[in-house]
């Protein structure tokens, strides 16, 4: 069979599929990629999925360890089913890590390349604005934020948009810079192109690859970030619940209950480390200076 | 006769920032240009690196604003970078590149770059706008099936080919080719000079060819102009410049060429720093690597002065007849 | 050098600027500051000794010159809470919080860069796996589950350390170990790949090629060159030493800066919340820069070509 494989030329049948991917993808990141792909089903179908709605409480069957028949990761204190409450939180951290991911992403992106196309005044309007958001820690600016205008699940996700755009920022720029200097764009703006026309259709499509390997060190920067302020009580509120929210009611009951705790701190840590790991794959892949 | 492109006094000033509160510094990259080219007719810009003949390219272009002095395309000042006028205007006129690879973006099918000018200009309907990229592709010797190759699936002569070919689509009135062929292997080298020179007999094209290397400019230019630190020291037909040069930079560099049949015996081994445009001499730039160099042409700073018919040169000791003629 | 100086120093003040801009646009936005900063049960006459003292029936420029003022002369309001100056409150809590921030840090340094130093002098030996192990978990483990696991294991499973509280050195033990754990996974993948970048340089098989001893090279030739950008990360961790213990101290409750806020933000005490982040910034300015400086004289490429292009 390796000699078969060794020895075939391109165009005949190839192994199959799930061949292919296993000699091509290390073994982590498939795992990675699944429980991934697991998440995301969670969150897109948790309506439908979940044994009990997330607020019904159970009085008679409070604090059940897990492997009870019927609550399989056992209940809270007030005889809530925590596997249930788990996937409506898994949904609500993904939903504000997503919209915030691709809030900073847009965000960001487009002051780059206002900085790299206009200059001057804008460039250093904008860096000095990078500046701030880095003499500032993301967590104490969300914090005074929220101290002032109070939390909602809009602003969570709004504030959270604004965590690493500045990430964003400086790579488009320089990106769309040195396009600019001497590559492509250059050639593109010669042959009398609008400037919408290069970063649209040239630039953006050149640096994305480098903005979707940043997008996922982001993303799980997001999410520790979310449950972080939701684990302080600050981020997502109840009746609402988010996997932060869940570990610090959890922390409560952390000597008689310790599993209403660690299955949400789990599912964050599996999360973000599946996420790290299938970005540094995908990072070398993509990006065209590792090449 | 109208010239298609008409520049007078050119100067392009580059600042050198040397720290937040230093007083910038200013090094001339262009100093004082003058020249012409009319429809059909190649120019030859030859000289070093760092003697401006990239940006006196780019200014010719309008790419690189002008400090001072006037570019006029067609008999109308060039209009400032950036504009709709400037971008309209780019139809008319387009550049060659140096790196065919650098010039291209790597994530669209050369048919496609190709096909770009026709479509930022509205030239051709999008219908016809394939048909129009299979003639270019024709014309620069590309095969019909490599239009959905993307510029690294190609050799460094078939980038150069798509550059050209993108940069015909508007069929311009005026080529800038800047070191079109020195990032190519010396064979590929001739196969493209061939290719512009018949495609400017086919089109009737003005060519500027800015090259440092003489023997490619011989074999392509009409009339040749040749830059030091960043001013013209001599211009005289192609002809002239090499059977009978006369700034002793121009001889330097003609006895570099190797002529087949001929030892190298009478080169003229260039002595000194190469030129630096920030630290530019005083009085005549070439004086301190010229062999000939006499005691004024540290201090006054030569004229470029119309010699016989059509040929101009900038150098003291020529006003006095004294430069030995290299045969 | 002097321009380089003077450069970083504008930037930082401009920075601080911004920042005092931030609380002052984010005041007037959320509502009518004498209202917040007094609470909503104050009497009317105090609501309006307030407008009157903090000007704010004047035009907004002019409210903003004054709240500029006030702040440059360190007067940052009263806490609505104690009644205390918020500046006086903040200032209290600054060794308490240091008093965990400090030894995380030699923790992190100690444990940190040596062990991604020794990574990378070993690629792919065991050593190696597992300090890209420890790190990858490091980054992706949040503190307040790190937290919630160490008072597990040692507080209510084995019963050897308390779980909270600040009575002595023992009870610093959990929220430094906390803190350290992410931080020296970090500072590990740092360095590991500062040096493993250094030791691909040419220079490095040049000076082994010359004959240099193995040791020297490592010591007198990778190792200075690695330090610039672990001294960037180092520097960012000397930054935050006063903000990085908010989720830490609050699992512990340790009554530091963290904590501070937290309560502050719970109770929308403004003066303290505005207080704290004029504090916190300053702090992480005045690091970044000195380690901007550091940085300008361990890379004497970097002052010197600054601005240039």
């Amino acid at each position: 069979m390796t000699d078969f494989i060794a020895t075939a030329p391109m165009n005949t049948a190839r192994p199959g599929l799930l061949k292919r991917i296993r000699t091509k993808v290390p073994f982590l990141v498939i795992l990675s990629l699944l429980w991934l792909s697991l998440m995301i089903l969670v969150a897109l179908l948790t309506d439908w999925v979940r044994p009990y709605p997330v607020t019904k409480m159970d009085l008679s069957a409070r604090l059940a360890v897990p492997g009870t028949p019927g609550h399989w990761l056992g209940t809270d204190e007030l005889g809530r089913d925590v596997l249930s409450r788990l996937m409506q939180s898994i949904r609500v951290s993904l939903v504000i890590a997503f919209g915030a991911t691709a809030l900073s992403a847009v965000f960001g992106t487009t002051l780059g390349f206002l900085a790299a196309r206009f200059r001057g005044i804008v460039e250093h309007l904008v860096l000095t604005l990078a500046d701030f958001q880095a003499a500032l820690p993301f967590m104490i600016l969300a914090l005074s934020v929220l101290a002032f205008f109070g939390s909602s699940l809009t602003l969570l996700v709004f504030l959270m948009g604004f965590y690493g755009w500045e990430r964003y920022a400086r790579i488009a720029r320089g990106l769309a810079i040195s396009a600019g200097a001497q590559g492509y764009a250059a050639a593109v703006v010669q042959l009398g192109a609008t400037p919408a026309r290069i970063y649209l259709k040239h630039i953006l499509p050149n640096v994305a690859s480098t903005l979707i390997v940043s997008m996922t060190l982001t993303f799980p920067e997001i999410i520790l970030m979310e449950s972080g302020l939701s684990f302080l009580g600050l981020g997502v509120q109840p009746p609402e619940t988010s996997l932060g929210n869940m570990v610090g009611f959890g922390r409560e009951y952390l000597t008689r209950a310790p599993w209403i705790m660690l299955a949400p701190a789990l599912v964050v840590m599996l999360t973000t480390l599946s996420i790290s790991l299938a970005g540094d794959w995908l990072r070398d892949r993509l990006d065209p200076t590792v090449r | 006769m109208t010239a298609l492109l008409e520049a007078a006094d050119l100067v392009r000033v580059y600042e050198v920032q040397r720290g937040l509160l230093a007083k910038p510094a200013f090094v001339r990259a262009v100093d004082g240009v003058s020249l012409a080219v009319s429809a059909g007719e190649t120019l030859g810009i030859v000289g070093e690196s760092g003697s401006g003949k990239s940006t006196l390219g780019r200014v010719l272009l309008g790419i690189d604003p002008a400090a001072g002095g006037q570019v006029l395309f067609s008999g109308k000042p060039m209009p400032a970078r950036g504009t709709p006028e400037w971008r309209k205007l780019r139809a008319q006129m387009q550049l060659v590149f140096q790196d065919p690879l650098a010039a291209l973006d790597r994530r669209l099918p050369i048919a496609e770059q190709i096909g770009e000018p026709l479509i930022i200009h509205g030239l051709v309907a999008k219908a016809d706008v394939k048909d129009r990229v299979s003639e270019l592709m024709a014309a620069v010797g590309l095969r019909r099936d490599q239009a959905e190759r993307y510029p690294h699936e190609l050799s460094g002569g078939q980038r150069q080919r798509v550059v050209i070919a993108r940069a015909l689509a508007t069929e311009p009135k005026l080529l800038v080719c800047d070191e079109p062929v020195s990032a190519l292997d010396v064979s590929i080298q001739a196969q493209v000079v061939n290719l512009l020179r018949d495609l400017q007999d086919r089109h009737g094209l003005a060519m500027v060819f800015i090259s440092h290397d003489l023997k490619v400019v011989r074999n392509i230019a009409d009339r040749v102009a040749v830059m030091y630190l960043g001013r013209i020291v001599e211009e005289a037909s192609s002809e002239d410049i090499f059977v009978k040069p006369l700034h002793p930079y121009t001889q330097a560099l003609v006895s570099s060429v190797p002529v087949p049949g001929r030892r190298l015996k009478s080169r003229i081994i260039l002595q000194g720093e190469p030129p630096n445009p920030a630290k530019r001499p005083s009085g005549c730039a070439f004086h301190p690597r010229c062999p000939m160099a006499q005691p004024p042409c540290r201090t006054s700073i030569p004229a470029l002065r119309t010699l016989e018919s059509k040929r101009a040169a900038a150098c003291l000791l020529l006003d006095r007849s004294e430069v030995p003629l290299v045969t | 050098m002097l321009s380089f100086v003077l450069s970083r120093l504008l930037r930082a003040f401009i920075t601080v600027l911004l920042v005092m801009t931030f609380a002052f646009c984010v005041l007037r936005l959320s509502g009518d500051p004498a209202q917040i900063l007094l609470g909503p049960d104050a009497p009317q006459e105090a609501i309006d000794a307030f407008r009157e003292r903090w000007g704010l029936n004047d035009p907004i420029l002019v409210q903003y010159w004054a709240y500029l003022r006030s702040l440059l002369s360190l007067d940052f309001g009263m806490s609505m809470r104690d009644k205390s100056p918020a500046l006086q409150l903040v200032l209290e809590r600054i060794p308490t919080t240091l008093q965990l921030t400090v030894p995380a840090l030699i923790l992190k340094i100690g444990i940190g860069i040596p062990a991604g130093v020794y990574a990378a002098l070993h690629r792919e030996s065991v050593a190696d796996r597992g300090v890209i192990m420890l790190a990858v978990l490091g980054f992706t483990m949040p503190s307040f589950v790190i937290g919630l696991l160490l008072v597990l294991i040692f507080s209510v499973t084995l019963g050897w350390l308390p779980s909270g509280g600040q009575d002595g050195w023992i009870h610093g033990i959990l929220p430094t170990l906390t803190m350290s754990i992410g931080g020296v996974g970090i500072l590990a993948r740092f360095s590991r790949s500062a040096m493993i970048e250094v030791l691909g340089q040419p220079y490095i098989r040049a000076a082994s090629a010359k004959g240099v001893s193995w040791r020297d090279v490592v010591w007198k030739h990778a190792l200075p060159n690695a330090s610039v950008p672990i001294v960037t990360i180092v520097g960012f961790m000397i930054g935050s030493l006063i903000a990085g213990a908010v989720v830490v101290e609050t699992i512990f409750a340790w009554p530091g800066i963290g904590r501070l806020l937290v309560v502050s933000v719970a109770n929308r005490d403004l003066a303290v919340v505005q207080c704290l982040l004029l504090v916190i910034a300053g702090t992480m300015v005045l690091a970044n820069l000195a380690v901007d400086i550091l940085y300008g004289w361990l890379d004497p490429r970097l002052s010197r070509k600054s601005g240039v292009h």
